[in-house]
This record gives structure tokens, sequence and C-alpha cells, in this order.
């Protein structure tokens, strides 16, 4: 008997649900790999590959020169080395940097016209089945709601969008969902105004990379005052080999909208290290809120450490609005190398940031990840939960950011940083970084470091619980208040997903 | 349905014997009690009848139901049906009691293979159970343990029990840090779940649980063995004249 076996079920969740989601067990099963004719880029960077992605997206103008210039400024830039992280140097020249099914050559006008081979990948990955049954293109399926909540969802394969789901039902509320390869033709007022405005083409070495060779991604704007009706998620798959996937995604949440939106990843299971760097920009107005929660599963390596996603990602919400609100929810458990600070710029008076993590390191898996409250309006808030669990070999870095300007008065930080360790060789480490500039600003933190309790296990095994059954259930019950701000279908996926990250971890 | 023999142990850093030979045999429908003066090996005695690391068996054998249970794991006693309500139980954050509740009994009915018990199943029995404890809604929800009063605990150990249905209850000082109420609501759980088919170990330092869990028979343990076995008037003996007499007589 496994942990998986045994599912901590909350009441009001049927069967169904768990027994779907007792299927996730396993250890890695993303790691396949689906048999289809790619089309690539040569390997290698140049102008020429970055003029060719280009092209390739129908881009205009504009977009080819901001790629270009940002391709220049990345040349004279060198990788940032302050991270706790150590893997072996990348060779920028012996990647793909654009990798799409032959059969994505004609951009399938609907979703019905999409390869099966594709549609079958999503869903094997188990992208629910409205989705399925929509990219399958079963009629009346949106209007027909299997269960009470719909989640509308753009799948990005290699480096290209392969369809998006409820775009009309979306459109009828003014909601613009689609690719990011889409949005560049179809919006390019929206994407040229706020594109790089939050993370600058120069802001770090991996961002000026992605402004370079992005290659899809997606696009999000809710117009003034309009509540999202459904959640909003992009699936993405990295299947190509030596294929790095760079994508862009640019979320636009107007005066007094509403938006909760999730992200996926996953891929196959190689020996050679594949890159992936992402940038993810959000931008909220005044009365807006976003949510959004990411479920990283990008393969880790096996146990020696071998292949494995690097995974350096940018991400950073800009609340520009008084009284915006942004919450970052993210479940890290896979990645062989994980970089990534979510971060909030509260610039809008009264504006607020939340940022909840859960890291799982196991085995040889590397993660430095925490996030940046930036305050520089007046009675800003932020709060930062982050719960970092180590076993095996792996390490896990909470690396933090509060800054509170002058004009800040009266802000609001609180910081819980809580460290696991399973077993004795593993590392945690927290580095916060506080700086305050103004004296009516409180800042908290919190920082604690534990063992899982051989007391706890042994009470738990007492009464008839195995040991990877028993550590389960005092992990999940250590990341609760993280669980808890995920949207439901997700936090059973999460609690699933810290179950099978630790498998083997004890014993 | 408990038989321990010639059973020896001591802790596994310090090589220092703790049990020196204990001999026991607990039948079916009854209630043991031991007593015995501070570090005579009582709580010792229920961890390694349930099989805590860090203690080493050096002799002896112990049978539950015939079975020899030493080599099994905790996990796979319990699915025997040997349950242990601490004399201090652990606290686990953000772990509902419920939660923790029904994912034990699940576990040790799937070791049985056994089926599981629906969510609604549950809920109900544990309703129920828990209102003869007077344990509140709240306290179900809670996470295990903590922020529970001492008395709190300790009937939730009982509840525990109640759920599990095992065969053989050990009580390691159930009684410790409780007043006379909530020693009644605990000795009335306990009393409940007497049958002919389940036996009690009652483990304690004094009398008065014993006012109210009527023993069978009484053991007096002092250095790592039982040295006088009798009727619930030797616990009186003891309340009344300490120990003394008794390891006096012995020796």
């Amino acid at each position: 008997m496994t942990a998986l076996d045994e599912v901590i079920v909350k009441d009001g969740v049927d069967q169904e649900t768990v027994d779907a989601v007792r299927e996730v067990g396993g250890a890695y099963k993303y790691g396949w790999e689906t048999e289809i004719e790619m089309e690539y880029a040569p390997k290698g960077l140049n102008e020429d590959i970055v003029r060719l992605i280009s092209d390739k997206n129908e881009e205009p103008e504009w977009m080819t020169e901001w790629r270009l210039a940002a391709f220049a400024r990345w040349k004279k830039l060198s990788e940032p080395k302050w991270a706790m992280v150590s893997y072996p140097e990348i060779d920028f020249q012996d990647q793909y940097y654009y990798a799409r099914p032959k059969s994505m050559e004609q951009k399938p006008k609907s979703l019905d016209e999409v390869d099966p081979k594709l549609l079958e990948t999503y869903a094997k990955l188990g992208i629910p089945l409205k989705e399925q049954m929509l990219l399958a293109g079963v009629e009346g399926a949106e209007a027909e709601a299997v269960g009470n909540r719909k989640v509308a969802v753009d799948a990005v394969f290699d480096s290209v969008s392969v369809g998006t789901t409820f775009q009309a039902e979306l459109r009828k509320a003014g909601v613009i969902f689609c690719s990011m390869s889409e949005a560049i033709k179809e919006h390019p007022e929206l994407v040229r105004k706020y594109l790089g405005t939050v993370v600058p083409v120069s802001d770090n070495y991996y961002a000026t990379l992605n402004s370079a060779v992005f290659s899809d991604g997606s696009f999000v704007y809710i117009p003034p005052g309009v509540r999202c009706p459904m959640e909003l998620s992009t699936y993405f798959r990295i299947n190509a080999e030596n294929t790095g996937q760079f994508e862009r995604t640019l979320i636009i949440a107007a005066k007094g909208s509403y938006v909760s939106y999730l992200e996926g990843c996953t891929a196959p299971q190689r020996d050679v290290a594949q890159l992936h760097a992402a940038v993810v920009e959000l931008i909220i107005e005044e009365d807006a809120e976003v949510k959004y929660s990411t479920v990283q599963n990008w393969y880790p390596g096996d146990e020696n450490g071998k292949g494995g996603i690097y995974n350096f990602v940018t991400k950073r919400a800009d609340c520009r609005g008084d009284r915006a609100k942004v919450m970052w929810t993210q479940v890290e458990t896979g990645s062989a190398v994980t970089w990534k600070y979510p971060s909030c710029i509260l610039r809008g008076n009264e504006s607020q940031g939340e940022f909840y993590s859960i890291a799982i390191a196991n085995n040889m898996q590397q993660a430095d990840t925490g996030t940046k409250m930036v305050h520089l309006g007046k009675n800003t808030k932020s709060r930062i939960v982050s719960k970092g669990i180590s076993a095996g070999k792996a390490q896990n870095t909470y690396r933090g950011l509060v800054s509170m300007h002058q004009k800040a008065k009266d802000s609001r930080n609180y910081t819980q940083c809580d460290s696991l360790l399973i077993g004795g060789n593993c590392g945690a480490h927290t580095v916060p970084y506080i700086e305050v500039k103004n004296n009516s600003s409180r800042v908290e933190h919190e920082a604690t470091t534990s063992k899982v309790d051989d007391e706890q296990l042994f009470y738990c095994r007492q009464r008839g619980m195995d040991e990877e059954e028993a550590v389960a259930l005092v992990v999940n019950g250590f990341c609760k208040d993280v669980l808890q701000a995920l949207p439901m279908e997700f936090a059973m996926e999460a609690q699933q997903l810290v179950a099978i990250s630790l498998e083997g971890s004890v014993g | 349905m408990l038989e321990i023999k010639d059973l020896k142990a001591s802790l596994a850093d310090e090589d220092k014997q703790i049990l020196k030979g204990v001999n026991l045999t607990v039948e079916a429908g009854k209630v043991h009690a031991i007593m015995g003066p501070n570090g005579s090996g009582k709580s010792t005695l229920s961890y390694v009848l349930s099989g805590k690391d860090g203690y080493e068996v050096t002799g002896g054998s112990v049978a539950l139901d015939g079975k020899d249970i030493l080599e099994m794991e905790p996990e796979e006693r319990a699915a025997e049906g040997l349950f242990l309500a601490f004399q201090y139980p652990i606290e686990i954050p953000g772990v509902g009691n419920m939660v923790f509740m029904r994912t034990a009994v699940n576990a040790q009915r799937k070791a049985r293979g056994e089926d599981e018990m629906s969510a609604t199943e549950f809920l109900k029995v544990v309703r129920a159970r828990a209102k003869t404890l007077k344990i509140d809604a709240d306290m179900l929800k809670r996470p295990v343990n903590v922020g529970f009063s001492g008395g709190e605990k300790k009937r939730n150990e009982i509840l525990q029990m109640a759920m599990l249905e095992p065969k053989m209850c050990i009580l390691d000082e159930t009684d410790s840090g409780l007043d006379v109420d909530a020693m009644k609501l605990v000795a009335e759980g306990v009393n409940a779940l007497r049958d002919e088919g389940r036996a009690f170990l009652v483990i304690t330092h004094y009398q008065r649980l014993l006012d109210h869990i009527k023993p069978d028979l009484v053991h007096i343990m002092a250095d790592g063995r039982i040295i006088k076995t009798g009727g619930p008037e030797l616990a009186l003996e003891v309340e009344q004249n300490g120990y003394a007499d008794i390891l006096a007589e012995v020796a």
C-alpha cells in the first residue's frame, strides 16, 4: 500500500473525483512522449532565428523590431549566478527555439480541425472532460454544463498554441482569451500598449531572452466591470527534444474586473535537461482583481539528477490602480531547477498583493523561489505564505524581498516562511530581504524550520496508516493554508502531487 | 487475547534494559490494570507492544490472538486490532481531526481487506460517538489535538478508539491531567466499549480511575517485571500504603 492508494477526501468531494485523481498516481506520470511530426527552426540562436519566429507567427514589423532589440541586449548580458542553484552551463546554441507540429502549419480555424494526435495528448494529460469534448468538437458541449464550473483552456504544445476553448462564450462577455500569437495579429493595439510594461525587455537575462524568442503563450483581456464568467487556464506541454519553451502570458484586468487564471505544466521524461523560460505579466487596474494559480509539474529529472526541466521564469503583477488586488498561488513540485519569483508591484493606493507557495523538492531537485512585494502606494498590503518541503538530497530556498518605499505610508506586510525537512540529506534556506524607507509601515516576518516529527509519524502509524501515508498526511497539514488558496479542483490535484512528489522519500 | 511471555526490551540507543521479563496474559472481555512506581517500565511496555522505534526487544514473545506481533510494523499491529491511547497525544497541525480518523479507519479496513467506510457513513458514526464523549462539532473539525485542553485530548483518544473498534486497547495513563468530571467522561467512554470480544490494559498511577473502570485483575509492575497480581483490592492497598510494602514483600 502506498500513500497514493489512500486519498484524504474533503467532505463533499464525490468518489468519481477521487478516483479520477487517484489515476494520477505513480511516479512522474506525464513522462510519456507524443509521436508527432514536428517542424523545427534550425538549432541555435541568432538574429535570423528571431526573425524566423516572428515570421512564423506572421507578426507586424514593430513586433519583430521589439524582439530584435531584446536579442541585441541579451547578447550583452550574462547569466545571473546569485541563486542557490547549480547546474551545468547551458549551451544556448545547442537548443531549438522553435518547434511546432507539422499539422499546425495551417493554423486550424476551429478546434475540430486540430490534429487528433494533439487532442489525444491533452486528453491523456487529464484536461477536464468538458474541454476534451470541446476540443474533439462535440456540438453543444458548451451549453451543456457537465460540472457546475467551466474552465476555458488554452493549450500550448512546444512553441505553439493548439487551441483555445470557450472563446465564443467568453467573447459574449467581452473577454478576450486567445493565444499570444493570435493577440498580436488580432489585438495589436492592446499588445503594443501593455507588452513589456510590467517586465521590461531589460529586466533580467531570462526575461530578455524570452522577449527575443517567445513563440506563443496566452493573452487575456477582461473589460471594465466584467467578472470573467469562467476560470481561464493555460496548459503548457513541452514535447520535442532539445527544445526550449519560451512562452509569454499577458493578462490585463481593466477597472473593476475579476479573473481567476490557472496554469499547468508537464514534460516528457528525458535524460537531457531542457530549458523553460517564461514571462508572465499581469496588469491590474483600479478595483480589479486577478487570481493566478500555478501547478508546476515539469519533469524533475531522475533520482540521480539526470534530465529534467530548468525552469527560469519571470512573473510579475502590476497593481496600477487603487484597490487593485492580486493573488499568486503556486504549487511547485517539478523541474530539476526552479528559479522563480512571482512578484507584486503595489503601485495603487490600498492595493493588495498576496503570495501563497508550496515548493517541494525531492531527490536532486533545486528550488530557489519566492516573491517580491514592492510597496509604492499608500496603505498597501501584502501577505506572503511560503512552505518549502525538502526530501532526498534536494535544496529548497525561499528568497523574498519586501520593499516599502517612501511614499508607501501605513503599508503592511506579513511574511511567513516555513520549511519542512524529510530525512537528513536535504536542505532548506530562507533569504529574506527587507527594505523600509518610511516610518509608518509595518513588516512582520516569521520563519520556521521543522522536521517531520517521528512522534507524529508513530501516532499516525499506531492508528493504522503506513509510513508514506502518514508523511503525506502530515505534509498536507503543513501545506494546508496554501492549498486552501487554490481553486477546489486544483487543491485536490495539488494534494495528490504532494504525495506523489514525496514518494520514496521515507523508509 | 494478549499473551506476553518473558518480554525483555531495552532502549536501542543506551543499551539500558527496561523490561526484564514481563509475563502477562489478558483474556478477551477482561480489563487488566497495571500499576507501579515511576520508572518501573509501564509506558515502555505500551510502546514496545505498539512497535515504537527506539526500543529493542531482546527476548520473549508477544502474541495477539495467537499471532506473533513483534515482527510487525506499528500499522500492521493496529490493523490486527491493537490500540494505544497515548499518555501525551500528539498534535498534527493542519490535519482535521475527522480527516485523521477517517484516514486511519480506512487504512485499517483496507489492510484487513474490508470495504472502506463512506464519507456519509463515517460522519454519522463519528457524530454519534462524539456526542457520548461530549465532543462537539468544532472539536471534530479542528486540527488533531492542536490547542486541545488536557481533557479534550484524552477524550479524543477515546473517540479514536471508539471509531477504530480495536480488540486490544492499551490505555497509557489516560487519567493523568484529568479532573474528576473529565475522568468520569473518559471512563464512561471506555466502559461503553467493554464487551466480551475486547480486552483492556489500563496503565495508571492512581486507584481513582479504577473506581470508574472496574478491573478484573490488577498487576503491580516494578523494575521491569510484574511482581504481584491480585484483584481490585490490590489497587486499594497501593492507594493506602504506597508501593513500599509490596516491594519489600517481594524482595
